[in-house]
């Protein structure tokens, strides 16, 4: 099935208080296009799972720039000063995990996992309030999966029914984003047909893309 | 010494200790300048947590590659960036992959070395480098599972904050790991931590042993083993 659309259509129920997930890494490999068209529609109070919250104006930090973020779960804020100020404020809520113990439960959401057994975070404010099991003497920290409502990820490369692949370091967590979400959105930046990307090349499989947009638009 | 020499020094002692095979994965700020010691020849390959195994300098070859293939794809986002987002190379043989993939090589113990920076740093080896309450939350990014996962954790600070020792009796910051830190490389010298407590493995010459106890506040086990810190690590910085 060929799921290219046009912005306005892939993000149209989007709607105020979505739970989203966006792709990349200090706000590279982000999908802008998508997020642009975010800004333009003014979706609010959006609960936001990232890496990071961006830089300021670059990547997901644009959303909060524009105050359309109420929580955002990540692992890193300090770059993105807007973020910083908006949590300092208490007009931002932040909820901080250890980026490894956040890719897992990303991909715990997608894969059908109820969440991440891990050492990390153990003896830190990480570990409060959280259910501490013990495995063969060892104890873990117990870290609940992650879903959301829409991943918005971006693929250098994909084909019109969604398989694609992604170029350089830009996979971060798109490819578990993708799995993890009711209706993902493929920002790409070369659309090709159905058949050009060997198979041993495709990193996310079709079956997780809903909708697929052209960086740029159009 | 001053600040950015003292830098140069903390980078090029600890690319020092590097050995060949060793995947090293190094932390923003003072840690990166230590890749600017690693040559091609030390064999040692450099791990990026967003996710690439074999990390370069430059971002030369990546773009190059890039155009080859298609002529539109010459964006940041088709490009690799190390663990600060900023531009970076790769050297042959380097792979690519996603975050859980990045984060199971580390916290599965495939990461040989991790260079952290940090505020404070104890005699238990605990460290505390991602949030001053009240006054400033960075977020922790990939430090704890690097602490719990990284077969060897290397500090790499300036010895003081300016105002006040780095090197404590107990961390007074929150926490990022406990009983984590192995190694703690300042412009004063080399420092191991052990079930003992901190003992100096070597020292900078240009201080004296009662200056770096002064300017630390764990109590520092020196013993006859201590060396000064050989004089080629001062050349060519």
């Amino acid at each position: 099935m060929n799921k290219v659309v046009s912005i306005e259509k892939a993000i149209e129920n989007i709607h105020d208080g979505a739970t989203i997930m966006i792709s990349g890494f200090g706000g590279n490999g982000a999908p802008h296009t998508v997020i642009d068209a975010l800004v333009k529609k003014n979706v609010r109070d959006i609960t936001l799972i990232c890496n990071d919250s961006g830089t300021l104006d670059f990547g997901a930090g644009r959303l909060f720039t524009n105050h359309q973020v109420k929580k955002v779960i990540c692992s890193i804020i300090g770059p993105n000063p807007e973020s910083v100020k908006q949590h300092s404020a208490g007009t931002l809520e932040v909820e901080l995990y250890p980026q490894g113990s956040l890719a897992e439960m990303i991909r715990s959401g997608g894969y059908g996992l109820g969440g991440v057994i891990t050492k990390s975070g153990l003896g830190t404010l990480v570990e409060e309030g959280k259910q501490k099991i013990t495995i063969k003497g060892e104890e873990y920290l117990v870290e609940e999966a992650l879903k959301a409502d829409f991943a918005l990820i971006y693929a250098s490369v994909a084909d019109t029914v969604g398989n694609c692949t992604y170029y350089g370091s830009a996979h971060a967590h798109a490819p578990s984003m993708a799995a993890a979400a009711e209706f993902t959105i493929l920002e790409v930046g070369n659309l090709v047909e159905v058949g050009e990307l060997e198979p041993q090349e495709i990193h996310t499989q079709q079956v997780l893309v809903d909708a697929i947009v052209l960086r740029g638009g159009k | 010494m001053e600040k950015e020499l003292a830098a140069r020094f903390i980078a090029k002692r600890i690319a020092g200790d590097l050995k060949p095979g060793y995947l090293v994965n190094l932390g923003v700020g003072l840690p990166t300048a230590v890749s600017d010691y690693v040559t091609e020849d030390m064999d040692v390959l450099m791990h990026g947590e967003n996710g690439v195994i074999g990390l370069g300098k430059t971002a030369f070859d990546i773009i190059k590659k890039t155009e080859g293939k298609d002529k539109k794809l010459v964006v940041q986002d088709d490009l690799v960036i190390n663990a600060g987002a900023t531009k970076a190379g790769i050297s042959k043989g380097a792979s690519f992959f996603d975050s859980a993939t990045s984060f199971g090589l580390i916290r599965g113990g495939h990461v040989d070395v991790t260079v952290l920076g940090t505020m404070e740093v104890d005699e238990e080896g605990n460290i505390a480098n991602y949030m001053i309450p009240g006054k400033r939350v960075n977020g922790m990014g990939g430090a704890m599972d690097l602490c719990t996962g990284a077969k060897r954790v290397f500090v790499a600070t300036y010895h003081t904050s300016g105002v006040s020792p780095k090197i404590l009796k107990k961390c007074r910051l929150p926490l990022t790991a406990k009983y984590a830190v192995d190694t703690i490389y300042t412009e004063m010298g080399v420092f191991d931590v052990t079930d003992l407590g901190i003992r100096v493995r070597e020292y900078n010459p240009e201080y004296t042993l009662d200056e770096i106890q002064a300017a630390t506040e764990a109590k520092l086990i020196i013993d006859e083993n201590v060396t000064t810190t050989p004089t080629h690590y001062f050349e060519n910085l």
